[in-house]
């Protein structure tokens, strides 16, 4: 791994004036800290994907198939015929430059190649010189004129350059909401990777998640008896804190609903507190209301790394799903917090896996609300379903247990820009903390800025371009550590409990990450519980530890 | 030098040298204007359809609007009706918003990187502005030369030059929108080599539409203020065009034929450039397709089966791992030896 500039020197370091030379003249430079590593030809060869074989970004000879060019080409056409998306963004651009300095990417490293412009341009440029009339009229006269329009030959050091900077881009969807003619660069980004995919290019950090999830049902490759000792030990947990004895039901045919999150808060804090917040509304719900929700080990991740691969791949890991809710005969299925996990339920899971004709309509048997927005995908995500608990007063909450914490909230990018879940969150949030804060208005919602570590790049190795991406977001949560003494960043997306307490404790030491059903469950009264003296972190409560008797 | 915009202006001016010397050949006048404006017009149509036919040949698969504000969900959740609408109705809502307004531009800010470690994004609104007077001066100057291809000419057309005539400067009137326009294809013109990462992505294709409007506005206003074109002649001559029943009409003049040859090379370039956004707004997905996909399924036409992991694979494969801690299971264990690891656990 390579040397993290210190945060100083990195911020100091961003110019965001490009080089005077142009940028097909300047050729790809493949850096330590910004590249993640190759896959693991296993789990390439595990799903089935071809060419899987042991190579590396940093060596000269990427071991391609001796005719990779003419399978990107093919790629490239049957994309063009199967997704108008691509074709028009491939044609309409105007280059007027609004999208350039919205990308997180570009302003963390001034790199201009990560403006989504050129981000696109890349593909584009090789777009022009094969599919296009005008290319190849033009392109044919000479090599100046080729650049003049901007269309060139795809070769190895493109290729090299696409690989680069296709995992520089999250997907978040940001670019595209200010681009006059909604041009998102992520769909760009995607199709591009379903490419590197056919000549075996992915990166490790996606294909043995993708893998893993796919032999055991989620990303961490936690075995079924694994999975449930996890959640044992969290029970225990719970016990300690509150004196209540939560049991989650497992793979249990005719409960009411399946709950489906991602497994990374089965795995590592601050995630795991989530976890244990999912656990005790759940308990509650089946305490109070007779409510009967199941966890499955087979479909026991929502998060999909399929997605970061190709549109197959997705489609291979989210049958799950549907699969597991009609085995186990639940009436609907509810969701965790996460973010691509609910672009893929929101805006393709139906259309891909569906139709769902064997699920109920989700209603809420606790307050009687249909949840008519999701009636023919019969899946609801749980800030949608809490704030409607919330909204009925289902729901006894002591918040002054929130009230050590001065929170905000990070929109994660594909609730918010592929689906528009912003105001949910905010209402359990505020009906169950005290001291809510918004970040700046140009950094919050539709306008959120990516951690900086989405779409499969949260690995190890390329932290330096992790807390480049992830600067403009931790620059808005340091307003308001300054501003109002904010503590807790709260947000609804697994991603985020992942890669933003790096990027906090690089850019703002000062700040900790929650999910927001950690801040329901710190403030629910579970039927029964003792006096609580701690947080779910096991951090006392001010205000409470003197009457422990200890 | 940056040949992109060095060899775009020299291309725009050997298309006017072109026009201008080459109409006092013989059948100059002809061939610049009847057969190139002809020949440019069926080019426009043809290559116009074809493009868009082009498009709507490639299917939808996936309904993926970006969506800018709030969802509908709970009933006493206000949601954005246009932002994120969730019904047809929202939609074209939407679409008059970004096709009139530029409603996606309006929310431009530009990112500053202050001392210390600030940062910020602040309200851009100039791009915004100069592009939609760009466009809308485009619009007008447009609509006011049907005056030339019709007769009678329509009411509209006759108030809609009033209503840019209304300075009333000068003799003949001072059109607002031709200076208009001049004066934002130039800030357009400027921005792109002023602002150091707009220099960097411009290609000689964004260039050279913006010198050739420049061009067309340029000749136009030359005609119409300082060379005086004979505007009635030059009526009749559009009106011999219209009507298919076309003849040259002396003495109108070198500028003329350089205006018309200038809009004949816009209209011929248009379909297979950038300019075709002008129909590729209305079938970008991620501003033409409403947020309803949980609501209403969304059917991708290609959908292909594909091959999954099943639970009975899974399970076979953890079986006893599974019935070990007492998760539930499809098919018991076979019982084949006896079972007493069980209570060693
Ligand atoms: C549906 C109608 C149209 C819409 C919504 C639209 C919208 C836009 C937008 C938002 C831009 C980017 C901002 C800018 O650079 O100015 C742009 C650029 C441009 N448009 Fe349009 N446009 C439309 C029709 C046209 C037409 C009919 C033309 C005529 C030739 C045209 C010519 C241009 C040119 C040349 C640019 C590039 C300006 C530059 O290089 O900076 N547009 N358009
Ligand atoms: S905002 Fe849209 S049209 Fe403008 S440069 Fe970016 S992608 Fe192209
Ligand atoms: S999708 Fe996000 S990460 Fe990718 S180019 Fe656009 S703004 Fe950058």
């Amino acid at each position: 791994m390579s040397e993290l500039p210190k945060p100083d020197e990195l911020f100091s370091k961003i110019d965001h004036r490009p080089a005077p030379k142009g940028w097909m003249d300047t050729p790809v430079d493949i850096r330590r800290g910004i590249a993640c590593y190759a896959s693991n030809p296993k789990s390439v060869e595990y799903v089935g994907l071809p060419y899987p074989r042991q190579w590396s970004c940093f060596d000269e000879d990427w071991q391609l198939p001796e005719n990779w060019k003419e399978i990107i080409s093919k790629g490239f056409r049957e994309r063009l015929d199967r997704f108008r998306s691509i074709k028009v963004f491939m044609d309409i651009c105007v280059r007027c430059g609004a999208c350039a300095d919205k990308c997180h990417f570009f302003i963390g490293s001034g790199d201009p190649k990560n403006m989504p412009v050129l981000r696109a341009e890349l593909l584009r440029s090789v777009y022009r010189n094969d599919f296009t009339t005008a290319g190849k009229i033009i392109g044919s006269i000479g090599k100046t004129f080729k650049k003049i329009i901007g269309a060139r030959e795809l070769d190895l050091q493109v290729l090299k350059e696409w690989w680069y900077y296709l995992f520089q881009c999250s997907e978040c969807r940001r670019c595209s909401v200010f681009c006059p003619y909604g041009i998102d660069t992520a769909e760009i980004t995607i199709m591009g990777r379903e490419l590197l995919n056919l000549i075996g290019l992915n990166i490790d950090w996606i294909a043995t998640p993708a893998a893993n999830c796919y032999r055991t049902g989620n990303h961490l490759g936690i075995q079924p008896h694994a999975y449930k000792d996890m959640m044992d030990f969290f029970a225990d947990d719970i016990e300690e804190i509150t004196g209540v004895k939560v049991e989650p039901s497992f793979n249990k045919k005719g409960a009411d609903i399946l709950f489906i999150t991602p497994s990374g808060d089965v795995f590592a804090d601050p995630g795991t507190f989530t976890c244990m917040g999912y656990m005790m509304l759940f308990h509650y719900l089946k305490e109070k209301y007779g409510f009967d929700i199941t966890w499955s080990t087979y479909a026991s991740e929502g998060g999909n790394f399929g997605f970061f691969t190709s549109h197959e791949m997705m489609k291979r890991l989210n049958a799950k799903m549907y699969a597991e809710a009609k085995r186990l005969g639940v009436k609907w299925i509810l969701g965790g917090e996460c973010g691509h996990m609910w672009r893929v339920i929101h805006q393709y899971m139906d259309t891909m896996n569906g139709p769902a004709d064997f699920l109920e309509d989700p209603v809420s048997p606790i307050t009687g609300t249909k949840f008519e927005n999701a009636k023919s995908t019969k899946m609801v995500h749980i800030t949608e379903f809490t704030a409607d608990l919330i909204k009925h007063d289902k729901l006894d909450l002591d918040t002054s247990r929130n009230d050590h914490l001065k929170v905000t909230y990070h929109d994660s990018c594909n609730t918010a820009r592929g689906m528009g879940l912003l105001e949910e969150p905010r209402y359990v949030i505020k009906n169950v903390c005290n001291n809510f804060y918004e970040m700046p208005a140009n950094t919050i919602r539709e306008q959120t800025f990516c951690c900086g570590s989405g779409s499969g790049l949260n690995a190890g190795e390329n932290m330096e371009l992790r807390m480049q991406g992830g600067l403009p977001r931790a620059n808005a949560v340091k307003y308001v550590h300054e501003k109002h003494g904010v503590n807790m960043l709260s947000c609804i997306c697994a991603i985020d409990r992942a890669a933003l307490p790096a990027s906090m404790e690089y850019w703002v030491p000062e700040v900790d990450v929650t999910g927001v059903h950690e801040l329901v469950a710190n403030a629910l009264i579970l039927p029964g519980e003792g006096k609580r003296t701690t947080d779910l972190r096991s951090e006392p409560l001010p205000g409470m530890e003197d009457d422990d008797a200890e | 030098m940056n040949i992109s915009y060095m060899y775009s202006l020299i291309a725009v001016i050997v298309l006017f040298l072109l026009a201008y010397v080459g109409v006092n050949f013989p059948g100059g006048e002809v061939f610049f204007g009847i057969i190139i404006p002809y020949l440019a017009l069926i080019i426009f149509i043809l290559g116009f359809i074809n493009r868009v036919i082009d498009w709507a040949r490639s299917p939808v698969p996936f309904r993926i609007p970006t969506t800018c504000g709030q969802q509908k969900t709970l009933p006493w959740i206000k949601s954005a009706n246009i932002d994120n609408p969730t019904t047809t109705g929202g939609v074209v809502v939407r679409m008059i918003l970004e096709v009139v307004f530029l409603r996606s531009l309006f929310r431009n800010t530009k990112c500053e990187l202050k001392e210390g470690d600030k940062i910020s994004y602040e309200w851009e609104k100039w791009l915004w502005l100069f592009s939609l007077t760009f466009h809308w001066a485009f619009f007008t100057v447009l609509f006011r030369h049907l005056r030339l291809f019709t007769e009678p000419v329509p009411a509209c057309v006759e108030l809609l030059a009033k209503l840019d005539g209304f300075l009333q400067i000068g003799m003949p009137g001072l059109m607002l929108s031709g200076v208009a326009l001049l004066a934002a294809v130039t800030f357009l013109f400027l921005r792109r080599i002023l602002i150091p990462q707009v220099k960097y992505i411009s290609l000689g294709s964004d260039y050279f539409p913006l010198f050739l409007i420049f061009g067309i506005a340029f000749t136009g206003i030359l005609m119409r203020y300082f060379t005086k074109v004979d505007i009635v002649g030059v009526k009749e001559f559009t009106m011999s065009l219209v009507t298919l029943n076309p003849h040259v009409i002396k003495g109108i003049g070198g500028v003329f034929y350089v205006h018309l040859f200038f809009v004949s090379v816009l209209l011929a370039y248009f379909p297979f450039s950038k300019l075709m956004h002008l129909g590729g707004i209305f079938m970008s997905p991620t501003r033409n397709l409403a947020n309803n996909s949980r609501a209403k399924r969304h059917v991708n036409p290609w959908n292909y089966p594909v091959k999954i992991h099943t639970y009975d694979a899974y399970e076979d494969e953890f079986r006893e791992k599974m019935v070990e801690v007492g998760l539930p299971v499809e098919k018991m264990i076979a019982p084949e030896t006896p079972e007493e690891p069980e209570e060693k656990e």
